[in-house]
């Protein structure tokens, strides 16, 4: 593990936690059952999404064609992010991360979200079942969701 | 024993008829003694979202790599995982997979670095079958631990090493199978994006660039024969008797290739630089040459061997 990945100021949240702890408890061989359910759980983009592919940002980090794009919503002291993804169902792997980054970090206030550790895609207990080299593209998807709510938000 | 031959008149057109398979010979096949369908994905999960009854999963990243070096597993680690699978050394293995059998064949190529002596593909892999809404399922298959007898890899034949690519510039052909931007050296940089892979872009000096896909139809099946002698000795210059190496980024793709140079057109020899340009691309000194031409080898030396 990479002590340096995680900054001072990074902290995960209880969501992401979570849902690495789900992944801690069950045996190696059911985290890809698992990863699956993440990938069936996507939610479809709204319309307005769906109908403008062109506005999400590609993820080319990743094996498989991953769109997605943040919003920040309220500006008032305390605004949230939201989160849209998009893969297809020939690529259910990629999906699933997506499915673990809506999960966790979709609705958050922001600060919370840009607060999570960089290294999350380490301390998911994936590697040996998924690769190292495949979670490289969770880590690439939660590099851009950072940095367009960081974008947004400083806006 | 071995599996007869799928007679299908659509592969007898190519080298070596017997290393292909059709969806429906498969079908057809499928509880056939002696017969072990393996699905070989680029994607780890694709498996367990519905797969052809009775097909046994091999991922290439956690089953055919060395997980400590940058090689593939031993002759003992391929023997204990063909024996997990249940697949005999006499067994006729069909593999398939997603991405028009990119992975498929690179399963394949693996698989014959152990000289396992039957290994086939099946013709439009993971989506001719469901295009064509034979059945799948997501039971994970349990077949019986067989015996495999550990089989030194035999690297030479087909695979080639950086250093045999650079002591050989200029004397074989090269084939660069990666996209065209890949080829040319193009980069996409972002801010604050790592560029994840290599430090330099381009290509290795005298490669054509024959980006793998044009070998495969829309449906993912191989071309006819007259297509693809068109593309690889008509546009890239290859000729029959010449001895190729193909690469692409980590040699996944540069093994259809090779499947396709091999099996396809008869080629006599064809290696697979799988160090191919992570390797390349991230070495100190080698030449390197950007843009859409093959360009020069430097103090290049005429071809040994007859042809090029």
């Amino acid at each position: 593990m990479t002590d340096h990945a995680t900054g001072p100021d990074q902290r995960m949240p209880a969501g992401l936690q979570e849902i690495i702890d789900d992944f801690d408890a069950v045996a190696p061989a059911e985290r890809l059952q698992l990863l699956l359910e993440f990938s069936a759980g996507l939610p479809d983009l709204p319309a307005r999404y769906a109908d403008h592919p062109e506005l999400l940002e590609p993820v080319p980090e990743c094996q498989s064609p991953i769109f997605l794009i943040a919003e920040v919503e309220g500006a008032g002291p305390e605004p949230v992010a939201r989160l849209f993804f998009s893969a297809p169902p020939e690529a259910p792997t990629t999906r699933g991360f997506a499915g673990i980054l809506h999960e966790g970090l979709d609705g958050l206030p922001v600060a919370d979200l840009l607060a999570t550790p960089d290294d999350l895609a380490e301390r998911l207990p994936l590697a040996s079942v998924v690769s190292p080299l495949r979670l490289r593209g969770l880590s690439a998807m939660l590099a851009r969701v950072k940095r367009q709510v960081r974008q947004q938000s400083a806006a | 024993m071995s599996v007869p031959q799928d007679p299908s008149p659509a592969f007898s057109q190519y080298a070596h008829p017997d290393r292909l398979v059709s969806t429906g010979w498969v079908a057809e096949h499928l509880h056939t003694p002696g017969l072990v369908v393996v699905e070989s994905d680029e994607d780890v999960l694709l498996y367990e979202t519905g797969h052809i009854p009775g097909a046994v999963k091999v991922d290439w990243v956690l089953d055919l790599n060395d997980q400590v070096t940058r090689d593939y597993i031993d002759g003992e680690a391929f023997a204990a995982l063909m024996s997990a699978k249940g697949i005999s050394r006499d067994d006729t293995v069909v593999v398939y997979g997603d991405k028009s059998n990119w992975w498929a064949a690179y399963a394949l190529w693996v698989f014959t670095l152990f000289g396992h002596p039957d290994v086939r593909l099946m013709d439009g892999g993971r989506a001719k079958w469901i295009a064509e809404g034979r059945e799948l399922t997501t039971e994970v298959t349990e077949r019986a631990a067989a015996d495999y007898p550990v089989v030194e890899r035999s690297d030479g034949a087909i695979r080639a090493y950086q250093s045999e690519v650079l002591a050989t510039l200029g004397q074989h052909p090269l084939i660069d199978v990666r996209s065209t931007p890949e080829y040319t050296g193009e980069r996409t940089h972002m801010p604050e994006y790592p560029q994840e892979g290599v430090l330099r872009g381009g290509h290795i000096p005298s490669a054509r660039s024959v980006p793998w896909s044009r070998a495969a139809a829309e449906d993912g099946t191989f071309r006819p024969r007259a297509e693809l002698e068109s593309i690889y000795l008509g546009e890239a210059g290859l000729k029959p008797d010449d001895d190729v190496i193909a690469y692409c980024r980590i040699g996944e793709r540069s093994s259809h290739t090779w499947f396709v140079l091999t099996y396809l057109l008869g080629l006599p020899r064809v290696r697979n630089y799988d160090g191919s340009w992570t390797e390349w691309g991230n070495s100190v000194r080698v030449p390197v040459v950007q843009g859409d031409q093959p360009g020069e080898v430097a103090g290049a030396r005429p071809a040994v061997a007859a042809g090029s």
